[in-house]
């Protein structure tokens, strides 16, 4: 109930295409209910043979033309007006959903499956669309149809209306008979079409594995029973709902029937004439029609409260903190402390606690560790990509949750162990953080980076599109360009993750040349595995659990013979 | 697909046929009433009206009984023919090489075992049910007017050509815009898709604006253009049902001064307009039907293009030959290698042997050919010409389930499936005891991590293992590597996650453990592949150094660049 009067909300501001397509559908069907009326009063007026009453059949078809005409306006009027307000709601929601993904916490996009976020975006909202605002409609002329042919066809012959209505509820019967079966079975199935696309993408993304360790036999075999147990569902559903049509043709064949036998008879006797026995026939078929369709939105409409649920659940996450009203981190010369700094992800184990950094303008810093010792972390809680539990951090002084979000973010550059690009072309993206760039920066932060030869052998040289998910381009290439990204926006401070694991060995000197360029009177965070990029740092974390356990320069931590020798000599080891 | 067909045959006939007679059935109902009206009501023939209505009825419960043998039939068709279709691609693509799986990309695979494959048997349900169907209807009730009265049926025909005009202005504009929605939620769903995976760093350059406002524009479109389509769809059922009706006072018309000559009765009027509610109701479906078959036969155009792909490389052929462990390991003679498609040699000239129990280094750039050369040893790529023995045999003289077992891979992207951390390491070997499998947890150094986990070894992995770190991904790949005791290992660079402590840690324990197996460390990190017996240099597709990393260092100039590049000179000496 919640949840519709929450997607009443949306169909507010479209008040007026709602109360047109509902006061238009009204009007046009009450006028279609009509055209069956007048043509039984036409063929009232051919009797026979010398006895045709031309002058009233010339007048009826007028009227008739006239309502025909008209029903139509109307009908036209109504999908036109309720295709608006559907496309209308839907674009809107799908923007708030949206919108809303760039408001949430980082923590809420971390663990909540991508996939399912998508399905918000796209599916729910188009079953929404498709099950509530069109249902709707649907229900509404059902109803009107209903109830109009009702009136109809009491003010016919009272007799035949009441043998009609008799005949009601063996429609609804058949009718929840078949829907209610149906839709058990497309459940399952939609259960069972999840899991072998899910399958299906699976193995075919690791079809090298399958084929190296020669398990195509078994993987067949394992599609091949979720596939079988698809069919035998999937064969069910579609036997029952494809009943649906036949059952109404017998269910309307049968008060056909009943009505021509009736009818006749009373005609015989004269009670009614044979037009109305025509209107009445006409009537019957129009009559049980609604009563599927309605059933069967009644199903899509669950779907769609269910899909609305869904979407609400998004739009309600708690969203990052407004920064509206704070200052801009400005003129920044890099100065970063941690003090006291605690951190969890999960609430009930503390991850980080009391870590204390200080780092003065300039200054480089390698943070080593094992996997899992709380680097990417660290870069989080930099960037307040993550709120911290207790302690401050500090730009310049400034407590950076007392800046706006974007000022402290836009003095950091960042380069990702994964690295991200968009599908636009290599120019875009590299001015993707400085869009007025004109087109020699551009080529200059390129060939800072190294990245200018690659991009230049390219077919389209700047102007290359890249695909979907960066199949054009190598690993190494897409990191230069990711590089060359930072380099264009030349920010105050570096974060460095790993940034350089996976380019081309011959080029990696002069990269790192090039970084050090960047580097130079920037203070900067690197992530490193590299020996010779942590030894020329000024100071060296080594982190382990969430806790530094030693820090100082490459000789102090030497000599300290501790953990960092351990590592440092692990190089050196002889396997 | 002529061969879904036969497997199909029977329902394939039988549909249709059963289809056709209830369709004869529906078409004598008219001929029924109009016999009611003309003899029954006019001669007051009580019991005549009766049995007539009783013929109603049983012509209603027959039709149904037909119907439903017909649904059912197409029911099974459809859910079969999918099945079958389902498991011949999944086995097609199985059979398919990387490269060409990288052809079609994973993604529209994907589509196109699942989302194709449901628009197929969408279409052969209508093929069943409809195909015959609604031309028969159409047909039929113009021959059924015609021969009531041959200048009558004109009318018909003229009815029959505007709303087929109608059909296909509709059609013909708005097929084409469904295909560019297609096009425009895929590019909705690319940019939701991106912002997800991307958050970091569009937070980071602060772009969240400029994302909303591509996301907006595309909205935008889609809305424009679902409203355009929309809007051509709303003229269809307003303007048919003017055609009809209106059609049908032109009928009165006419009728009317047939009666009073008297070549027509007042229940053949009726029937007339029954007729003509068949012919416009059938159009009206058979519109759809083409909507539905025009999707359709892109589909099978799509399915059609994977079922023909010859898979480039088979074991058909091979003798079946058993390994020589006497032998050398690996042996590459001559060998040239060059993509499909491709007139370049990518490899050129490659002479390397490898004996048993050495562990051999393989370096070179991005792009040297480093991955290229590995996978000639299982038989993944197929040399252009020279030769690969594995254990003294020609690979091509393997079966495959025999040269797999002896190679394991352990490769660049960390790969697991969904199921538990024992399915995933037992892929080598499904029987393998505890005492192997922890013997190659604690070789991979996964011993750790893994007996922390609640679940142990029994431990799900998540959609993509989210629940895992990606060093700890990797170490469950080498681990899923050792299982099964194979003779040859090859690690292509798949250290790349892992820290350096670690990374020595477990080159010490396959030297140490896994002395008697071949194994190959293919890496950009010199650190790597310092220690091994022997290092091959790759460059451009040749070798170009082979030897101890002393000789190499002093005799080969492309790996003293690469030393140089990652270490300082002191180091390199030191080791």
């Amino acid at each position: 109930m919640k949840n519709t009067k929450r997607l009443w909300s949306y169909i507010k501001p479209f008040k007026l295409n709602l109360f047109l397509a509902i006061f238009s559908a009204f009007i046009g069907i009450v006028l279609s209910l009509l055209v069956p009326i007048l043509i039984g009063q036409a063929v009232d007026c051919m009797v026979g043979v010398n006895n045709v009453d031309f002058d009233r059949l010339f007048k009826i078809g007028i009227i008739l033309v006239c309502s025909i005409i008209i029903s139509a306006l109307f009908q036209w009027i109504m999908t036109y007006n309720s295709n608006k307000l559907s496309y209308k709601t839907v674009k809107m929601m799908r923007t708030e959903v949206f919108n809303k993904l760039s408001e949430v916490p980082l923590s809420y996009i971390d663990s909540t499956p991508h996939g399912d976020i998508m399905n918000s975006v796209v599916t729910d909202i188009d079953i929404i669309s498709a099950g509530l605002l069109q249902g709707f409609t649907q229900v509404f002329s059902g109803v009107v149809t209903i109830l109009g042919t009702l009136i109809f066809m009491f003010t016919i012959n009272v007799y035949i209306a009441l043998a009609v209505v008799l005949l009601t509820p063996l429609s609804f019967f058949v009718a929840s008979f078949i829907t209610k079966r149906a839709h058990k079975n497309y459940i399952m199935q939609a259960k069972l079409r999840g899991q072998i696309t899910g399958y299906a993408a699976e193995m075919i993304d690791g079809a090298d594995i399958i084929t190296a360790f020669n398990k195509e036999d078994e993987t067949e075999k394992r599609f091949a029973e979720i596939n079988e147990k698809l069919k035998k569902v999937g064969t069910t559903a579609h036997f029952f709902s494809a009943l649906t049509n036949p059952s109404t043709r017998f269910v309307n064949a049968m008060v056909y029937a009943v009505v021509a036998i009736f009818g006749a008879v009373l005609t015989v006797k004269g009670t009614i004439t044979v037009g109305n026995l025509t209107s009445f026939l006409s009537y019957c078929t129009q009559y049980t029609k609604p009563f599927n369709e309605i059933s069967s939105v009644f199903a899509e409409f669950q779907n769609a409260l269910a899909s609305a649920g869904r979407v609400f659940s998004v739009l309600d996450e708690k969203t990052e903190t407004s920064d509206e009203k704070l200052s801009e981190l400005k003129n920044v010369s890099g100065n970063v402390k941690f003090s006291n700094v605690d951190f969890s992800y999960n609430k009930s184990k503390r991850f980080i606690e009391d870590l204390n950094i200080d780092v003065s303008s300039g200054k480089t810093i390698a943070i080593v560790g094992p996997t899992g010792c709380g680097k990417t972390t660290l870069i989080n809680l930099l960037m307040r990509f993550y709120e911290l539990d207790g302690g401050e951090i500090s730009v310049d002084g400034q407590y950076i949750d007392k800046v706006t979000r974007n000022s402290l973010r836009s003095n950091f550059g960042m380069v990702l162990q994964d690295t991200w690009l968009f599908s636009g072309s290599i120019f875009d993206n590299i001015a993707y953080g400085k869009p007025d760039a004109s087109r020699a920066e551009v080529i200059e932060a390129a060939k800072a980076a190294h990245a200018h030869s690659f991009i230049k052998r390219l077919e389209n040289g700047y102007e290359t599109v890249i695909s979907e998910s960066g199949e054009n381009l190598s690993q190494g290439q897409k990191q230069l360009l990711s590089i060359a990204r930072v380099m264009l926006k030349k920010p105050p401070m570096l974060i460095l993750d790993e940034a350089t694991s996976s380019i081309d060995t011959r080029t990696e000197l002069q990269i790192q040349k090039a970084f050090s360029e960047l580097m130079k009177g920037r203070t900067t965070f690197i992530v490193a595995h590299r020996l010779s990029t942590i030894k020329n740092a000024d100071t060296i974390l080594v982190m382990k659990d969430g806790k530094i356990i030693e820090r100082g320069s490459h000789e102090k931590l030497i000599q300290e013979n501790g953990c960092y020798k351990t590592l440092y000599n692990s190089q050196f080891a002889v396997y | 697909m002529k061969k879904y067909y036969r497997l199909y045959k029977k329902q394939f006939i039988m549909g249709p046929a059963f289809k056709l007679a209830e369709a004869i059935l529906e078409l004598l109902v008219p001929l029924v009433m109009a016999k009611i009206i003309d003899i029954g009501i006019k001669n007051s023939d009580i019991s005549y009206i009766v049995k007539m209505g009783l013929l109603m009825i049983a012509l209603g419960i027959v039709g149904l009984i037909f119907a439903v043998i017909c649904q059912y039939s197409a029911a099974v068709a459809q859910q079969g023919v999918g099945t079958e279709l389902r498991n011949d691609l999944f086995k097609k693509i199985n059979a398919m090489s990387k490269s060409d799986i990288d052809s079609f990309s994973v993604s529209s695979l994907v589509t196109r075992i699942t989302n194709d494959v449901n628009q197929i048997q969408m279409g052969v349900a209508m093929f069943i049910r409809l195909m015959f169907r609604s031309p028969f209807l159409i047909v039929g009730s113009l021959i059924m007017a015609m021969s009531l009265d041959l200048k009558m049926s004109i009318i018909f025909f003229a009815a029959g050509l505007f709303v087929s005009i109608l059909m296909y202005y509709v059609l013909s504009r708005s097929l084409p815009l469904y295909k560019i929605i297609q096009k425009t939620l895929d590019k909705v769903s690319l940019i939701v898709k991106e912002n997800l995976s991307g958050t970091r760093v569009i937070r980071a350059f602060s772009k969240s604006k400029h994302e909303a406002e591509r996301f907006e524009n595309a909205n935008e479109k889609l809305t424009e253009i679902s409203f355009r389509v929309g809007k051509l769809n709303a003229l269809l059922n307003p303007f048919t049902f003017a055609i009809m009706n209106v059609a049908v006072v032109v009928l009165l018309y006419f009728g009317g001064k047939n009666v009073y000559s008297g070549r027509l009765s007042q229940g053949e009027i009726i029937a007339f307009t029954s007729y003509m509610a068949q012919i416009l109701l059938s159009i009206i479906v058979f519109a759809n039907v083409i909507v539905t078959f025009t999707k359709a036969f892109a589909s099978i155009q799509r399915v059609e293009e994977v079922l023909a792909v010859q898979p480039s490389i088979t074991d058909e052929n091979s003798i079946g030959c058993k390994p020589d462990f006497e032998a050398a390991a690996i042996e590459f003679n001559a060998v040239n290698f060059a993509f499909p498609k491709s007139d370049e040699d990518s490899l050129t000239d490659i002479n390397i042997k490898i004996n048993k129990g050495e562990t051999i280094g393989i370096i070179g750039g991005t792009g040297s050919g480093k991955t290229t050369i590995i996978n000639l040893i299982p038989r993944f790529f197929e040399v252009k010409n020279g030769e690969v023995s594995v254990f003294g045999n020609n690979v091509k003289n393997y079966k495959f389930s025999v040269l797999r077992s002896i190679i394991h891979i352990v490769p660049q992207k960390s790969n697991l499936f969904s199921g538990t951390i024992r399915d995933n390491i037992t892929l080598g070997n499904r029987n393998a005891d505890d005492r192997e499998i922890e013997k190659a947890l604690r070789i991979s150094q996964s011993y750790e991590f893994v007996s922390k986990l609640k679940n142990g070894l029994e431990t799900e992995i998540e959609e993509n293992s989210k629940n895992l770190s990606g060093g700890q991904k990797q170490r469950l790949c080498i681990a899923r590597a050792i299982v099964g005791n194979p003779e040859i290992i090859i690690f292509d660079d798949s250290s790349s996650a892992l820290d350096f402590a670690t990374d020595a840690a477990l080159r010490k324990s396959l030297k140490d453990e896994l002395y008697d197996t071949t194994v190959l460390l293919v890496s950009q990190r010199v650190n790597t592949v310092k220690n091994a017996d022997k290092i091959f240099v790759i460059d451009d597709g040749a070798v170009v150094g082979g030897g101890t990393h002393k000789e190499l260092f002093s005799s080969c100039e492309v790996y003293r660049d690469i030393c140089l590049s990652q270490l300082s000179e002191k180091e390199v000496i030191q080791s």
